[in-house]
């Protein structure tokens, strides 16, 4: 019968009514039916280099536009290279739906060549996951697995399908319903509780807001900046939260945690009402709970149920989207300021005094020498060019840090970092995802000389669509953030964090067919920058920076927030 | 402390993994499981109880919760339930014992199921702590074997038990009342 479609081809026919016009993905024998089908499908297929990094190209897809990022891989090898991404994607709570192939159904558990036990192996690196063992039940899954990830709390969905199911032939039947009893979204936020909340907040005399990637996940950052401005209330954003409140902002003070500013970090341990947006209190934002905004008041808005009470009990929780809540929060704090009028504005102004004193006291300024490039101020000088514009894509060290202090977000979906995992080698396939994505914007890719060694095989993926990432390497010769910790809190014992045999920059990128080069002098940063921005394609520049540089303020493992580390020990005379 | 979960589920492959993995990624330890189906075929029952400190026995029934193919979690370890646990035990008896036994098997409401020339085979019903001063009992007789099913466990909370979906429907109010009944 004519009418009959393969598994293969119900598959991208159900990915085309999710709206998919890119996969990322590396194809393998199981998978062969589904890249014959792709032959003479609309739907772009990204040939990456590495399945890690289809999943990372989709994450940083996905983190730009806020739609679904889609992978694909083979069974068994294929399937397990997915995994850092798939754990990336759960703790940023990134929406991907991965496809796998599979062992045909009836090889499955006999250990047959390429098999891999994946859906067992993804289960705690997915939000969801699916065997199809029925080609009858593939659309089905394929809408429930888009209608997950991208859902609620936003995570990862892996759909495994063996090879006789992409062979199979069926009628295709779209199917648009959902049926999933036990899984449960609450979006609303309690009116009462909304109202309460809308109370605290006028009645704080020390009000901080704190958000985090629930409000760029929730498309919130609009509705919170009217927040904070209908407040006039100090805000933090967390790493994963950068750009949900533009840096230019006059009421913005910083990123807080370990390596967050002065201002921010003792913001929160003054502050007596912490409104807390679409954050779970990590562990390198709060440092020791016990010490954690001791005189604040919560008020915890999550869509995750769980997130609530997790880490720091709530005064007042709200579940629900941020977005939402956000909206009838808005409408209620301005209803009832009237009410309010005047009522802690010495107060306020005091702490706002405060607030400025201590970012006075002790600035996130860029070091700056005449004789080696400070890490520091090669991110001032990206950040000149960016204006707050571009996207950046970092990988996971000392540059992730000075990028967070030093260069402005002036809009949400900017910034992609694995900031919950901290994968190394996220940088640079994110980057390629997310130019993807936006073939109009500046796309930085900032590695260090580590996590770029981790990506290398991506620079093919780029000469080869030609796409004008700028990568910019920060070159300090270490593991620096290893090496950091091993100074200060190992003696000083640097091992296995020397990085010799840096390749030539200009001979690497130039074997690929674009452009590179090395600097190590402060009077090239500038012109440098600028001609690999000023490049139509691809261009790679290896920043040699100085060797020891650390980053400041630093809370050390298990310390109270207060109680930073500004600078580095001085010295100390040998007898 | 010892938890008692009752979580009402999808009866889908991979279902049991979900739940038991959830348990131990998160560092829960798992003391018994049981899990059998409910009048609908498409979901399960399953009862759980874990050692978890007292304070986070309500995140354990969120992350539960969180689970795409869990319709319910609930924490029975306070409020009105019951609990119940099946052991099934041979024991080994000398001829001069055997009336012991048996006159011991009754005072526990233990049933004999099967007698012959080495000694019985056993089955009682009870709480877990009865049944530990049960098997403790028997020990004292000779040889024993022991195998134990797990704690299932029932609220005696009307609006806590559902044998189907959640969402209200004649039928399932009506499955809720023979869910009590049960108890």
């Amino acid at each position: 019968m004519s009418n009959l479609m393969s598994g293969a081809k119900v598959l991208l026919e159900c990915l085309a009514r999710e709206n998919v016009d890119c996969i990322f993905g590396y194809p393998g024998g199981v998978t062969l039916p589904l890249y014959d089908a792709m032959y003479d499908h609309h739907i772009r297929h990204v040939l990456v280099r590495h399945e890690e990094n289809a999943c990372f190209a989709a994450e940083g897809y996905a983190r730009v536009t806020g739609r679904v990022g889609v992978c694909c891989a083979t069974s068994g090898p294929g399937a397990t290279n997915l995994t850092t991404g798939l754990v990336d994607a759960m703790m940023d709570s990134i929406p991907i739906v991965a496809i796998t192939g599979q062992v045909s159904t009836k090889l499955i558990g006999s250990d047959a060549f390429q098999e891999a036990d994946t859906f067992g192996i993804t289960r705690p690196c997915t939000k969801h996951n699916y065997l199809v063992k029925n080609l009858a039940d593939l659309p089905q899954i394929i809408h429930e697995a888009f209608y997950i990830a991208a859902s609620g709390r936003p995570g990862p969905v892996l759909v495994d399908i063996p090879k006789d199911v992409f062979q199979g032939n069926t009628q295709f039947a779209p199917v648009s319903a959902i049926h999933l009893p036990g899984y449960k979204v609450i979006t609303d936020g309690h009116a009462g509780q909304i109202r309460r909340a809308a109370h605290m907040m006028w009645e704080a005399k020390r009000p901080l807001v704190y958000g985090g990637g629930g409000v760029i996940a929730a498309n919130a950052s609009a509705d919170l900046r009217q927040l904070v401005e209908t407040l006039g209330a100090p805000s933090v954003m967390t790493l994963m939260g950068l750009g949900g409140m533009p840096s230019d902002h006059e009421l913005f003070i910083s990123m807080p945690g370990m390596h967050g500013s002065y201002a921010a970090n003792m913001a929160l341990t003054h502050c007596d009402l912490l409104i807390a947006l679409g954050v779970r209190f990590d562990d390198r934002v709060t440092g020791r709970l016990a010490a954690f905004a001791p005189h604040a008041k919560v008020i915890h808005v999550d869509i995750d149920p769980a997130e609530i009470g997790k880490n720091r009990a709530a005064d007042l929780p709200i579940v629900g989207d941020v977005k939402k809540v956000l909206g009838k929060l808005n409408k209620v704090v301005a209803e009832i300021a009237p009410a309010h009028k005047g009522e802690n504005e010495e107060a306020r102004k005091a702490w706002w005094e405060t607030i400025h004193g201590w970012r006075d006291e002790h600035p996130l300024k860029p070091e700056i020498s005449g004789d080696e490039i400070k890490p520091q101020h090669l991110m001032r000088e990206i950040d000149r060019l960016s204006g707050g514009q571009a996207i950046v894509s970092v990988d996971v060290g000392q540059h992730q840090m000075w990028a967070a202090q030093f260069i402005r977000f002036n809009e949400p979906r900017l910034w992609l970092s694995s900031s919950g995992l901290g994968a190394m080698g996220f940088g640079l396939p994110a980057a390629l995802g997310a130019q993807f994505a936006r073939p109009d914007k500046l796309v930085f890719a900032i590695c260090g000389d580590g996590g770029f060694q981790m990506s290398v095989p991506e620079l093919a993926t780029i000469a080869s669509y030609g796409l004008p990432v700028k990568i910019i390497v920060m070159n300090n010769g270490y593991l620096g953030m290893v090496r950091q910790w091993q100074e200060l809190f190992y003696n000083n014992r640097l091992n296995a964090v020397t990085l010799d045999c840096f390749p030539d920059a200009e001979k690497l990128a130039g074997a690929y067919g674009f452009k590179g080069r090395t600097i190590d002098r402060p009077i090239e940063l500038e012109s440098a920058l600028r001609e690999a921005v000023n490049e139509p394609g691809p261009y790679l520049l290896n920043v040699k920076v100085s060797p020891y540089e650390n980053v400041y303020p630093m809370v050390p493992a298990g310390g109270a927030i207060n109680e930073m580390v500004l600078a580095p020990p001085k010295p100390v005379a040998v007898a | 402390m010892l938890q008692v979960i009752s979580l009402l589920l999808e009866n889908k492959p991979g279902a049991l993994l979900r739940v038991t993995g959830l348990l131990s990624s998160r560092g829960y330890n798992i003391e018994s499981l049981t899990v059998g189906r409910t009048t609908d075929p498409t979901l399960s029952r399953m009862t759980i109880v874990v050692d978890v400190e007292p304070h986070l026995r309500k995140q354990v029934i969120k992350q539960m919760n969180r689970l795409i193919n869990v319709l319910q979690a609930n924490d029975l370890t306070e409020g009105p339930s019951v609990t119940r646990e099946l052991v099934l035990m041979r024991v080994r008896a000398a001829m001069e014992s055997r009336t012991a036994i048996l006159k011991e098997a009754e005072i526990f409401g233990a049933r004999v199921i099967d007698s012959s020339v080495e000694g019985f085979a056993l089955e009682a019903t009870g709480d877990s702590e009865k049944l530990d001063e049960f098997i403790d009992v028997m020990r004292s007789y000779g040889d024993i074997e022991v195998t134990r099913s797990g704690t299932v466990a029932v609220s005696l909370e009307p609006r806590k038990v559902r044998l189907s979906s959640p969402v209200p429907t004649a039928a399932g109010k009506s499955q809720t009342t023979n869910g009590v009944i049960n108890a």
